[in-house]
């Protein structure tokens, strides 16, 4: 019966292995769990028996959860053997970009001119470049004056910067995380004449 | 980012210490210079540091550089917060207003800082990910099926299965003229008549499509489906199917009368 029970786990992990393998990309792990008719807990203990089993093996391979799915990637330890093999695109994100991307991961849904209050510069030529590399997708307008485009990022972002979920991200400093107020240039000036009138009415 | 190397940088002679194309904008500017002069960010030494990025601006200016607008905008903001400090406030509003002039641009400035610190957990990562290599989705699609939908089956299925039926059955469409015929079987009936051939039939199960004798009215249809369904949520039978769009199983449950 044990090994009954044992071998019946061998089978759901080289299921699983089968349908990562020919997926490529991340697989949910509901769709796993169905893949292999089992139960998501089931499901989820089996995938890191593979994975523990192909990292024991020494494979070039390892299972990693990425994208809110999971997904058969080589070893980063192999990436030089990759790079000789076949020319990898090097191609990193200028900083601009990656400012502006992690204003839109941490603040989403978020809008273009509260991207540049935070960085102090015109947000549009980035935001269409992170939009044309499917890192950020327009989600809707936000119901304020200019009807804005509101930018959330995709899963290709979580993808990018190996990322299982948004939650996944470093965390912000947040304390004394205030929303950031537009130029109160004015509300000292609005004072004074607020203040006299009142004396004024005093009297 | 350039690490400006002497405490103030913006001495004239000194000041190839920036890289001046390298400013992500003026709040990269001036919190480059607030870091150079190692001061608070809460407690900005607001002449020093506008004099400061106003000699960059200029030396910006003398490189030819287009000093771009949002630089001059900050470069006004900062005068404006020196010029409120250095008035003397009226009596009356000191009560009212204690905010510092400098907090609103502080609170920009941290805000600004905060995510500087995640750039570069972000840029190893994309690091990281760049030394790892993955499989393009294979396309079999055609020759791999997904794999059926675990077994209960959904009702939605059921109910296209029926109107497949009925209207195999012709009874899809109303004739002019109608005669209400009387009830011949019960639910009940149907029911027990229904089970009786799915037991007879044990566990090789009966087609869904062969539980209904054709050709048979409209009525009987409903009734066998309505006795199908009832018997289902008795669990006195069961369906399944073996593939996607396979033909439905209609099996008696063993024993499921005594429970």
């Amino acid at each position: 019966m044990i090994t009954n029970e044992a071998g019946q786990r061998e089978k759901m992990k080289a299921g699983l292995e089968c349908v990562l393998f020919v997926a490529g990309d991340p697989v949910s792990l509901y769709d796993l769990a169905r893949a292999i008719n089992s139960a998501l807990p089931e499901t989820e203990a089996a995938l890191r028996d593979l994975q523990f089993s192909l990292a024991e093996r020494g494979s070039g391979l390892q299972l990693i959860q990425i994208a809110e799915g999971w997904q058969l990637a080589t070893r980063p330890e192999y990436g030089e053997v990759l790079g000789s093999w076949k020319m990898r695109g090097a191609g990193k994100l200028s900083r601009p970009a990656l400012e502006t991307l992690a204003i839109v991961a941490y603040r989403q849904p978020v809008t273009a001119p509260e991207i540049e209050m935070i960085r102090g510069v015109a947000a549009g030529g980035v935001l269409k470049t992170l939009q044309e590399r499917n890192l950020i997708a327009e989600a809707g307008r936000k119901m304020a004056p200019g009807r804005p485009v509101l930018y959330v990022t995709t899963p290709d972002f979580l993808h990018y910067f190996a990322l299982a979920d948004l939650n996944d991200l470093p965390p912000l400093d947040e304390e004394s995380a205030l929303p950031v107020v537009p130029a109160a240039l004015t509300a000292d000036g609005a004072h004074l004449p607020e203040e006299v009138e009142k004396d004024g009415r005093e009297e | 980012m350039p690490a400006p190397r002497q405490r103030s940088p913006l001495l004239p002679p000194g000041m190839p210490e920036f890289q001046l194309s390298a400013f992500q904008g003026p709040l990269d500017l001036l919190l480059q210079l607030i870091r150079a002069n190692r001061v608070d960010i809460a407690d900005i030494p607001i002449s020093e540091i506008t004099s400061q990025y106003l000699a960059t601006l200029a030396q910006m200016e003398e490189l030819n550089l287009a000093v771009a607008g949002e630089y001059l905008v900050m470069a006004a903001t900062l005068l404006e917060i020196k010029s409120r400090m250095l008035l003397p406030r009226p009596a009356a509003i000191e009560g009212a207003d204690e905010t510092d002039p400098r907090e609103e641009l502080a609170e920009r400035l941290r805000e600004y800082e905060r995510f500087q610190a995640v750039l570069e957990e972000m840029r190893m990562r994309e690091s990281y990910l760049k030394t790892l290599g993955f499989r393009n989705p294979t396309d079999l699609e055609a020759d791999y099926p997904i794999p059926p939908p675990s077994q209960p089956l959904p009702p939605l299925l059921l109910l296209r299965a029926l109107q497949r039926i009925l209207s195999e059955a012709g009874v899809s469409e109303k004739p002019l003229t109608t005669v209400v015929p009387r009830k011949r079987v019960s639910l009940r009936l149907k029911m027990a008549e229904l089970l009786h051939r799915l037991e007879k039939a044990a566990s090789e199960g009966v087609a869904f499509e062969e539980l209904f004798i054709m050709p048979c009215s409209r009525y009987e249809i409903v009734i066998t489906f309505l006795a199908l369904l009832e018997l289902l949520r008795l669990e006195r039978v069961s369906a399944g199917q073996q593939e996607v769009y396979g033909q439905i199983l209609i099996a008696a449950v063993p024993g499921g009368g005594e429970a």
